[in-house]
């Protein structure tokens, strides 16, 4: 005499949607013919968690891709250039000089040189919001860079945090799946709140998140825990960039500038708004660097 | 260009500030400092230019609290090595 097993159905498990995950996308110019051109260079910006390339003609953008950086940097950097390069008949032999970026820039096997993010966001920064920008505020995956620099786009004064995930995308990711929220709607939703509500007092992004879940059982709704969140965020980089001096004009890069709930509050402190520009504030790095390999490329040539 | 090297977390913010306009890349800051906070080398944030400039190792960056520690005691803080042997003066703490 046995027991019969009873094997109870198991209840399928909602596909498990993924907040934290942005649009990866590539872009080029249809009109521009890079045979034509003098000099290809290309800048490949690895970061912590998101990787860029960018490929310009004789300093006129041609192509971007922006993509999640896998565990592997060499690997990331191969995929960012040839997805790039994807259409538009490209390859790597085309291009002549290539500069690496960012968290990875060691590991780009393709390139010429490696030069830090903090001397290509000045650079790619210039070229994206003109030569009247002087304070920059490059909001990475898991880093925070407050940069001033000159008309043309060399670095006069820099400050980086990478020790800390608060005022990093990596921050908001967390925050993003702990509401549900995808990363992408997080801005303008924390930006519907009738009324600001005061920032979520922790620092840390560990314990924020168990006040954020706090708040959550005590009734906030999802958009004021975001805005709360948000404005916490911005309070802190502000803090930051007061110590290399914020002066006018002032942009935002990385991929924290497509988050107007954070952009609009920072803007609200820092009593300046952020200049806008048509390209992606994503590529920054990747466009420095680029344009880096460019300068380079020219004087290699004339000596 | 005023280079901030280190960190903020919740216990703090611990920055040394150099001046690379001023710093002549003498290197007296590099023996002065019983951790080795200091090198001098390649200005990597200005890819144009060969001035060797002090910058804080890599190495010190993200503990600099605590590399610093043994020479910012709690009272009677006598002046910090590498400020005091620095002539253009190029170095400055944040705390």
């Amino acid at each position: 005499m046995g027991a019969t097993l009873v094997v109870q159905e198991t209840k399928t498990l909602s596909t498990n949607k993924e907040f934290w995950r942005w649009k990866e996308y590539r872009w080029h110019d249809e009109t521009l013919d890079w045979k034509g051109a003098g000099v290809v260079s290309a800048g490949v910006d690895i970061g912590s968690v998101s990787s860029q390339a960018v490929i310009l003609l004789d300093g006129k953008l041609f192509a971007f891709s922006n993509q999640r950086t896998g565990f592997d940097s060499p690997e990331s950097a191969n995929q960012a250039i040839q997805w790039a390069m994807d259409g538009t008949g490209l390859t790597l032999r085309n291009i002549h000089y290539t500069v690496g970026t960012g968290y990875g820039r060691v590991n780009v096997p393709f390139a010429d040189k490696a030069i830090t993010e903090i001397a290509c966001h000045a650079r790619g920064g210039n070229f994206m919001y003109g030569p009247t920008v002087r304070t920059i505020l490059d909001m990475g995956g898991q880093d925070c860079k407050a940069i001033r620099c000159d008309e043309k786009g060399k670095v006069e004064a820099f400050l980086m945090n990478d020790k800390c995930a608060a005022g990093t995308g990596r921050g908001m990711e967390v925050f993003a799946d702990l509401l549900s929220v995808p990363i992408e709607e997080v801005g303008d939703l924390s930006l519907s709140v009738e009324q600001e509500p005061p920032p979520v007092s922790s620092t840390c992004v560990v314990f924020a998140k168990s006040e954020a879940a706090a708040l959550l059982r005590a009734g906030w709704p999802k958009n004021k825990v975001l805005a709360a969140y948000c404005a916490a965020m911005a309070h802190r980089v502000v803090t930051l960039l007061e110590r290399i001096e914020v002066r006018k004009d002032f942009a935002i890069t990385g991929g924290i500038g497509k988050n107007s709930g954070v952009v609009k509050r920072l803007e609200k402190e820092l009593g300046l708004e952020a200049l806008k520009s048509p390209y992606d504030s994503q590529i920054a790095g990747a466009l420095g660097a680029a344009l880096f390999a460019y300068t380079l490329e020219v004087k290699r040539r004339s000596s | 260009m005023i280079a901030n090297y280190g960190y903020k977390d919740g216990s703090g913010d611990f920055f040394i500030a150099i001046d690379t306009d001023r710093c002549n890349g003498c290197g007296d800051c590099v023996p002065a400092c019983p951790a080795g906070v200091f090198a001098v080398g390649e200005d990597l944030h200005d890819p144009l230019s060969d001035k060797p400039v002090a910058k804080v190792v890599e190495e010190h960056r993200k503990k600099l609290k605590y590399s610093c520690g043994p020479c910012k005691p709690d009272r009677n803080r006598p002046p910090l090595p590498c400020v005091q042997v620095c002539k253009p003066l190029a170095l400055a703490h944040s705390w």
